[in-house]
């Protein structure tokens, strides 16, 4: 039984302790709201851990458990299968996770997951790179992008998730940004009306580690998306559809000047950079005509 | 190989580890050093602001005063001055010569 404190205006309490300008708050509230009261929530160790409660503390009215960075997709798919054993076929179980828990740590056990095509939601906000212990580069950190452990900018690319989850022939999975809400919403939706396992990997931008002011959030997810930084697209019985084509594909000159985590790119670094986005997006769109 | 078939759920059942119980919500409007105020002339009650608010403290209304904010949470972030379609959002000082 919950006791309540406060009362939110959806399952997310409004004072939660993200820093100014973080928008997991909103992911978790569209993804709640979408997916209604009957969900339970895996959460591994990372900034989103707020959402999972603080001894006897809780930010979100539905139930959850916190687990480790590596098994979130295993302590899911054991709910799940849990539930199934029960006769419960209404119980939604989501994972919500770091791209360090996701990309990193966590991508054995979603992969066997995925492998077993287990009913569950995997949903990874990838702020890219590990923010909660204090901005780490992780495997989806960008290539040129500063971190504390790659203090003078990555020096190879991030790990493709999207694709190794379409290796996997998982029945849905998607990309999405805070920068379209409308967009993460119905993917959220189509995901609720799947069964099987999957995945939304959602982009998340952290003014703390990537060095830009907090009201920018939405517009520097923008410029992700105009320049082909991060691509949305979705994946359905073995198809791939992608989003509005990027309007300034392999130029992320004006993406990388907001944020000071690039600083250290010059000229040679924005053009490979900006060659790999429109290489990977002619790539997809190939993909895409099959 | 696990069979597919309801088990009898257990009558006795045991927590172990902290249980979250209370829902609570930090004092954030404390941090804030701007705070957002609307133009009621420019703004079109178009709900974006409300849509990209982390804190979700904003409500749009339909008729008189366009926007209430509920400043015990407001984190003074900006996202909603920034991403305002019309410009009524400007960030003020938080104390200033009001
Ligand atoms: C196996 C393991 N290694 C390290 C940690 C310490 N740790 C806790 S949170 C965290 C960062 C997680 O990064 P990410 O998943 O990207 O989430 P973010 O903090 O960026 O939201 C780390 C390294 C841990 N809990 N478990
Ligand atoms: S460090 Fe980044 S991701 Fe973590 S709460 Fe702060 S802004 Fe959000
Ligand atoms: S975004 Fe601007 S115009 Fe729209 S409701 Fe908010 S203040 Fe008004
Ligand atoms: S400043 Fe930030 S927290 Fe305050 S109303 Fe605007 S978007 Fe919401
Ligand atoms: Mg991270």
């Amino acid at each position: 039984m919950l006791t309540y404190q406060v009362q939110p205006k959806g399952a997310v309490s409004p004072g939660i302790n993200t820093c100014q300008g973080c928008m997991i708050d909103v992911i978790f509230r569209n993804v709640l709201d979408v997916m209604g009261p009957d969900t339970v929530l895996v959460i591994p160790p990372g900034c989103a851990a707020q959402f999972s409660g603080c001894g006897p503390e809780a930010s979100v009215t539905v139930p959850g458990i916190q687990g480790n960075l590596e098994n979130s997709a295993a302590i899911a798919s054991g709910i799940a299968n849990g539930f199934r054993h029960q006769g419960n076929d209404h119980t939604q179980v989501v994972v919500i996770a770091g791209d360090g828990g996701t990309v990193d740590i966590g991508l054995q056990s979603l992969s066997g997951a995925m492998e077993r095509n287990e009913d569950i939601i995997y949903i990874c906000y990838d702020n890219e790179a590990y923010m909660n212990t204090g901005v780490q580069g992780s495997s989806s950190t960008p290539f040129a992008a500063s971190t504390t452990t790659t203090p003078a900018g990555k020096p190879v690319n991030a790990k493709d998730l999207i694709s190794i989850v379409m290796a996997h022939r998982v029945p849905y999975a998607a990309t999405a940004s805070v920068a379209d809400i409308f967009d993460l919403r119905r993917k959220v939706q189509k995901a609720k009306e799947t069964k099987g396992c999957r995945v939304i990997h959602i982009m998340s931008p952290c003014p703390t580690g990537w060095g830009y002011p907090s009201a920018k959030t939405v517009e520097v997810a923008r410029e992700a998306v105009r320049c082909g930084a991060w691509v949305l697209m979705e994946y359905e019985n073995g198809a791939i559809k992608l989003g509005r084509k990027p309007e300034e594909l392999g130029q992320p000159q004006k993406y990388f000047a907001l944020q000071k985590r690039f600083c250290g790119a010059g000229e040679e670094e924005i053009a490979k950079m900006g060659a790999f986005l429109t290489e990977r997006y002619e790539y997809l769109e190939k993909l895409a005509q099959l | 190989m696990q069979q597919n078939t309801p088990m009898n759920t257990p009558s006795k059942r045991r927590v172990l580890g902290p249980c979250s119980h209370v829902l609570v919500a930090a004092n954030t409007g404390s941090w804030r050093l701007e705070r957002p105020e609307v133009d009621a002339e420019l703004c079109v009650r178009c709900g974006t602001c409300a849509r990209y608010c982390p804190t979700a403290c904003i409500t749009v209304h339909k008729e008189g005063d366009p926007l209430d904010f509920d400043w015990n949470y407001c984190k003074g972030c900006g996202i909603c001055a920034n991403e305002c379609p019309k410009q009524a959002l400007t960030m003020v000082p938080e104390g200033g010569d009001d």
